[in-house]
C-alpha cells in the first residue's frame, strides 16, 4: 500500500522545493569571496589623482565599500541612503567608482551627494573584476583584518541596511573589542 | 466595448466550467442521469465563451486597439497583421487565453468522439477538464486578466517582441499547446478510470487516440521551436537545454513513455497502474512546465515576464490538481489487479525497459533544470546546470532507446523466442555495423567510438523499419493483397521510429562536423570556412514594415562558382531598444551556410560570425517524421470504425478479464 | 640587391592597402587557428553574469567584453585553461561555469541519473520476477476443454 502513496511523497517534495524557489531570486550570484580576504588593489584617487589607494587603507575598522558609476541609474536611488550614512559617520563608506568618467563622476558626487571618506577611480573595471562585481551598484562589508564579510547586490535599501548591513557592522565591531 | 464583452464571456465560461466540473462529477457519483447529461452542454457552453473572449482579444490587436493594456504592451500599428494575431499569445496574459482556449478545443472534441464511452465514463472526464478550465480561468480573471483598460490611451503600442516576430515562433505556442494541454485529455481518462474503477483495456483503447494526437502536436511543437532558435537567435544552435526548452521537452518523453504503454496495456491489459500513473505525470509535467515559465523561479531567455505572486497560485493549483490525483491514485490503484502475463524475452518487457529510460531520462532532465534550486535552498552557493551536464547525462541514456526501437517493433506479445529474433536481426545489425561505421569515419574524418556508436544506432534505426515496411508489403504481395494495404498503426510506427534515425544522424553529425569562425570584416574581405568563400560585400540600411534593418551582402562561392547571396541583419525594431538577429541562412539537405551579423567595430569594420552547418536540417526532419509517424497511427481504422468499439458491462469493474487476446500483430 | 630592397619598401609600404580586400581577421586577434578555437570554446562553456542566459561568447554586455578581454589576455600570458576558469570561478563562484563541477554538493547532480536508471532496471527486474511467480490468469480447466475442442490439438492456447 505505502508504495503506491510514492509518487505522491515525490510530488511533495517537489512543491516543497519550488516554495523555497519563488522565494528566491534567481539572477543574485552570491559572491564567493565572503569570509576571504579582499582583493588587493591600488587605484588613484577619484579627486586626487596624485593619491593612491589601497587596501590598507580599509585595514584596522570595518569599513563600506560601495561600487557606484556616474551612468548608473539605480545608484541615484541609494544615494541619499547612503549619503546620510556617510555624514552620520556611523560608518566609514569606501567608494569605488566603476568605468566612469573623472570630470562626471565628480559632478554627480556635487548633484547627489557624497558619502565617501576616499573615492578610488577604476578606470577600466579591473579591480572591480578583482572583486567579483557584475552590476552596479553593489556594496561590501570589510572587517577591520580586510576580510569581506558581506556583499549587497543592487541599492542599498532601508530594510538591507537596517536588517543586515548596519547589525552586521555592529556585530564585527564587537568582535574586534572581544 | 468589445474588450468588456471579452471579459464578461471570460467570467461567464468560469461559471459554466464550474458547472461542468461540479454537476456530472456529482452525477455520476450518486448515479444521477440528469445530472450526467449537464456535463456536455455545459463544455461545450464554456468552450463557446472561451472562444469568444479569444475571438475579442483577437478582435482587440487586429484593430489595434490601445486602450486595451495588453494590446499596447505587445502591438504597434506598424506591425503585420499576421504578427498581431501571433501577439495575442505573445506574453503571459494572452497565453494564458490560448491556454483556455486550446484546452476549450480538446474539450469539445472529447464530447464530440465521445458517443463511445459510457456516459457516467465520460461525464468523469469531462468533469475533470473542466476543473483544469476552472483552474486556468479563475487564474486569468484573478491575476492575468487580458482585458483589462488602459487610461489614457497611448497613441502608440510597445510593439511585439521582436523576437516573436517570426513565422516560427507564430506558430510554436499554439503547436506546443496543443500538445501540453492535449495530455489533460489522456489525464482526464485516467483520473475518470480512477474515480469509477473502470480500468481496463478498453480504456487504454480510448486514450490512445487522444494522447497520440497530443504526442504529435507536442513534437511538431518543440521541432518548430528548434528551429525557430536557430534561425533567429544567431548562434546557430538548436537545442540549448535552457529550462524552459526542457519544460516542455519533459512532457514529451513522459508522452512518449505513456503512449508506449497505453499499447501495451491495450494490447494485453498488462502493467495498468504503471500507465495511469504516467498519464497522470505527462499532463503534471506539464502544468509543471506551465509553472516554471511564469513563476520566474529559473532564469531563462524564454521566460514570460515573472511575478512570483503568480507563480504562487500556479504552484497551488498544481498541488491541488496533481497532489489530488496521486493521492487518488494512491487510494484506487492497489484493488486494480490483473494483466496478462509474458515472458522475460517478449514485446511487453522491451516495452518496459523503454518506459523505464523514458522515465530515467525525464528524472534526469528534471534533475538538472530544478537542481540550482535545490542547491540555492541549502545555501550552499549557487551552480548553473547547462548544456555540458546535459549532454553528458542524456546520451547513454538516449542511445539504448534508438536500439531498442528497432528490436521491439518486431518482437512478439507475450513470448518472443530468442532464436527467431536473432535470426531476424542478425543482418541488419550487421548492416548497421559495418556501413554506419564506414559512413561514419569518412563522413566525420575521425575514429572516435562514440560517434561511430551513434551513426550505427541511427543507421540501425532507419535500417530497421524500412525492412519491417518491405517485409509487410511482400506479405501482402504474396498473400494476394494490394501492396499498399497496411495496418495505419504499423505504419505509423515505422514512419516514427524512422524518424528516430534521422534525427539522431542530424544530432551527431552536426556536431562532429559543423564549423565556426569568428570574424572582423571589412567590406571587400572574404573569409573561408568547410570548402566554401564568404565574402562580405557590404553594408546597407533596409525597411521593413516596423523595423529598420542593417543588412550585409555576403556572396558566397563554392570551387570558384557563387552559390548564394547571403542576407543577415541586425534589427532595430519600432518602440524597442533591443536589436535583433536575422541570420543570413541558406538551407541545403546536407549543409547549411549560415551568416550572423554582430557589431560594427572601429574602422568601418564588423563583426560577423560565419556557420557552416553540417546536416543539420536532418534534426527536424526527423522530429517531423515522428510527428507524421503519429499521424498516420492517429489514422487507423480502429479509431474510425465506431461499430467496434467495446463498452464493458457493468458487471466487469474489478474483475479479473476475461483473456480475449487480441489480434496479433503481423 | 638594392632592387630587392627597394620592392620589399614599396611592398610593405602598399601592404595595408592589399590587407583592405584579403582575408578576414579572428575578431579573437589570435593568429592561429588553434588558440582562436581554444578561446571560442572556453567562452562557450562560460556563463555571462548579466545576461545570465547567454554565455560568454556571445553576449553583448559591457562585463563580458571586458571577461572577454581577460581571457585572451591569460591566454597570452600562457595561462591553461583551468587556471583561467579558477580565476573567474574565485572572483565569480562556480555559476559562471555551464559545467557544473563534480563536488560534495553535486554528487547527486551527476550521479543520480544513472542510480535512478539502475533502480529502475532493478524494480523492473523484480516486478518482471514476481509476476512470473503470479497465478497465471488462465482459463479454468472447462473453459481449456472447450477452447482446445474449439481450436483443434495442435494450438498454443495458454
Amino acid at each position: 500500500m505505502i508504495r503506491y502513496l510514492i509518487p505522491f511523497g515525490m510530488f511533495a517534495a517537489l512543491v516543497a522545493l519550488l516554495i523555497v524557489g519563488l522565494h528566491h531570486d534567481p539572477r543574485r550570484v552570491p559572491s564567493p569571496l565572503i569570509g576571504k580576504p579582499a582583493p588587493q588593489f591600488s587605484l588613484s584617487e577619484l579627486k586626487d589623482p596624485t593619491h593612491v589607494l589601497s587596501r590598507r587603507d580599509l585595514l584596522g575598522k570595518v569599513t563600506l565599500v560601495n561600487v557606484w558609476a556616474s551612468w548608473c541609474v539605480s545608484c541615484r536611488e541609494e544615494a541619499p541612503l547612503l549619503t546620510m550614512l556617510g555624514k552620520s559617520g556611523v560608518v566609514p563608506i569606501y567608494g569605488l567608482n566603476y568605468k566612469d568618467n573623472r570630470a562626471r563622476a565628480i559632478r554627480w558626487l556635487k548633484d547627489f551627494g557624497d558619502p565617501y571618506v576616499a573615492d578610488a577611480f577604476d578606470k577600466d573595471g579591473r579591480t572591480a573584476i578583482n572583486w567579483g562585481v557584475y552590476g552596479v551598484p553593489e556594496t561590501f562589508v570589510v572587517d577591520a583584518n580586510g576580510i569581506i564579510r558581506y556583499k549587497q547586490v543592487g541599492p542599498v535599501t532601508e530594510s538591507a541596511l537596517q536588517d543586515k548591513i548596519l547589525p552586521l557592522v555592529r556585530k564585527l565591531r564587537e568582535e574586534d573589542r572581544g | 466595448m468589445i474588450p468588456e464583452i471579452g471579459h464578461f464571456a471570460l467570467m461567464l465560461a468560469l461559471c459554466l466550467a464550474l458547472v461542468q466540473a461540479a454537476v456530472p462529477l456529482l452525477g455520476a457519483w450518486r448515479a444521477v442521469p440528469e445530472w450526467i447529461a449537464v456535463a456536455r452542454p455545459a463544455a461545450r457552453a464554456q468552450a463557446l465563451f472561451v472562444a469568444i473572449a479569444f475571438g475579442c482579444l483577437a478582435w482587440a490587436f487586429l484593430s489595434n486597439d490601445f486602450t486595451v493594456q495588453y494590446v499596447a504592451a505587445n502591438s504597434n500599428t506598424a506591425l503585420p497583421w499576421y504578427y498581431r494575431i501571433g501577439a495575442v499569445w505573445g506574453a503571459h496574459e494572452g497565453s494564458l487565453l490560448l491556454w483556455a482556449f486550446i484546452l476549450a478545443i480538446w474539450t469539445v472534441a472529447v464530447t464530440l468522439r465521445g458517443h463511445s464511452l459510457p456516459p457516467e465514463f465520460e461525464a468523469r472526464v469531462l468533469g475533470v477538464m473542466g476543473l483544469v478550465s476552472v483552474g486556468f480561468l479563475l487564474f486569468m480573471l484573478t491575476s492575468s486578466d487580458p482585458f483589462t483598460r488602459l487610461f489614457p490611451a497611448p497613441a502608440n503600442g510597445r510593439d511585439l517582441n521582436p523576437l516573436l516576430q517570426d513565422p516560427g515562433l507564430v506558430m510554436h505556442p499554439p503547436m506546443l499547446y496543443l500538445g501540453y494541454v492535449g495530455f489533460s485529455v489522456p489525464f482526464s481518462f485516467a483520473v475518470a478510470a480512477l474515480l469509477d474503477g473502470r480500468l481496463d483495456a478498453a480504456w487504454a483503447r480510448w486514450s490512445r487516440p487522444w494522447t497520440t494526437a497530443a504526442w504529435m502536436f507536442l513534437t511538431i511543437g518543440i521541432t518548430l521551436g528548434s528551429w525557430w532558435s536557430y534561425s533567429v537567435l544567431g548562434w546557430g544552435g538548436w537545442w540549448f537545454w535552457d529550462p524552459v526548452e526542457n519544460a516542455s521537452f519533459m512532457p514529451w518523453l513522459m508522452g512518449t513513455a505513456l503512449v508506449h504503454s497505453l499499447a501495451m496495456t491495450d494490447k494485453r491489459g498488462a502493467f495498468k497502474n504503471w500507465t495511469v500513473l504516467l498519464a497522470l505525470f505527462a499532463f503534471s509535467l506539464s502544468l509543471l512546465g506551465t509553472f516554471l515559465v511564469r513563476s520566474g523561479v529559473l532564469v531563462s531567455v524564454h521566460a514570460f515576464a515573472t511575478d512570483p505572486r503568480r507563480g504562487i497560485f500556479i504552484l497551488s493549483f498544481l498541488a491541488v490538481v496533481i497532489g489530488a490525483s496521486l493521492l487518488l491514485y494512491a487510494w484506487r490503484a492497489p484493488r486494480i489487479k490483473g494483466g496478462g502475463n509474458f515472458d522475460a524475452l517478449s514485446r511487453e518487457t522491451l516495452l518496459l525497459i523503454n518506459n523505464v529510460l523514458l522515465v530515467a531520462a525525464c528524472f534526469t532532465v528534471l534533475l538538472g533544470t530544478l537542481y540550482p534550486l535545490v542547491l540555492e535552498g541549502m545555501a550552499v552557493g549557487k551552480i548553473s546546470v547547462g548544456p555540458p551536464y546535459f549532454n553528458t547525462v542524456f546520451v547513454p541514456l538516449a542511445l539504448p532507446l534508438v536500439f531498442l526501437a528497432g528490436v521491439g517493433a518486431i518482437a512478439r506479445w507475450k513470448r518472443q523466442a530468442l532464436r527467431p529474433l536473432l535470426q531476424s536481426l542478425w543482418l541488419p545489425l550487421a548492416a548497421a555495423l559495418v556501413t554506419g561505421s564506414a559512413f561514419s569515419i569518412w563522413y566525420t574524418g575521425t575514429v572516435h567510438p562514440l560517434v561511430i556508436l551513434a551513426v550505427v544506432l541511427a543507421v540501425w534505426a532507419l535500417i530497421l523499419p524500412a525492412r519491417d515496411m518491405w517485409r509487410h508489403i511482400r506479405h501482402n504481395q504474396a498473400a494476394g493483397r494490394p501492396w499498399f494495404r497496411l495496418p495505419r498503426h504499423f505504419v505509423g510506427m515505422t514512419v516514427a521510429h524512422f524518424g528516430i534515425g534521422l534525427f539522431v544522424l542530424g544530432v551527431t553529425l552536426t556536431g562532429t562536423n559543423s564549423l565556426e569562425k569568428d570574424v572582423r570584416v571589412r567590406p571587400g574581405d572574404t573569409v573561408s570556412l568547410g570548402g566554401y568563400t564568404y565574402k562580405f560585400e557590404d553594408v546597407q540600411q533596409v525597411k521593413g514594415p516596423n523595423y529598420t534593418a542593417t543588412q550585409a551582402r555576403v556572396l558566397v562561392f563554392h570551387d570558384g562558382r557563387q552559390v548564394a547571396v547571403l542576407h543577415p541583419q541586425k534589427r532595430v525594431y519600432v518602440g524597442q531598444p533591443m536589436s535583433t538577429t536575422e541570420a543570413g541562412i541558406q538551407p541545403g539537405l546536407f549543409r547549411d551556410l549560415y551568416v550572423s551579423l554582430g557589431q560594427p567595430l572601429a574602422g568601418g569594420s564588423w563583426a560577423m560570425r560565419v556557420y557552416y552547418k553540417a546536416m543539420v536540417r536532418w534534426i527536424w526532419m526527423g522530429g517531423l517524421c515522428m510527428a507524421l509517424g503519429g499521424l498516420v497511427a492517429l489514422t487507423d481504422r480502429r479509431y474510425r470504425l465506431r461499430a467496434r468499439q467495446e463498452i464493458l458491462p457493468r458487471e466487469h469493474r474489478f474483475a479479473q478479464e476475461a483473456s480475449t487476446p487480441a489480434p496479433r500483430e503481423a | 640587391m638594392r632592387w630587392h630592397a627597394a620592392g620589399l619598401a614599396l611592398a610593405l609600404l602598399f601592404a595595408p592597402a592589399v590587407q583592405a580586400a584579403g582575408t578576414a581577421q579572428l575578431s579573437s586577434g589570435f593568429a592561429n587557428p588553434q588558440e582562436d578555437m581554444r578561446y571560442h570554446s572556453l567562452l562557450r562553456n562560460l556563463r555571462c553574469l548579466v545576461c545570465q542566459n547567454e554565455s560568454l561568447q556571445d553576449s553583448q554586455a559591457d562585463l563580458a567584453k571586458d571577461l572577454r578581454r581577460v581571457v585572451r589576455a591569460q591566454m597570452r600570458a600562457g595561462k591553461s585553461d583551468r587556471e583561467i576558469v579558477r580565476y573567474l570561478v574565485t572572483r565569480y563562484g562556480d555559476y559562471v561555469l555551464y559545467r557544473p563541477p563534480f563536488m560534495g554538493a553535486t554528487y547527486v547532480l551527476w550521479v543520480g541519473p544513472f542510480v535512478v536508471l539502475a533502480a529502475g532496471l532493478l524494480v523492473l527486474m523484480l516486478a518482471l520476477r514476481r509476476r512470473r511467480r503470479a497465478p497465471e490468469e488462465t482459463l479454468n480447466q472447462e473453459q481449456r476443454r472447450r477452447l482446445s475442442e474449439f481450436l483443434g490439438p495442435n494450438e498454443d492456447h495458454s
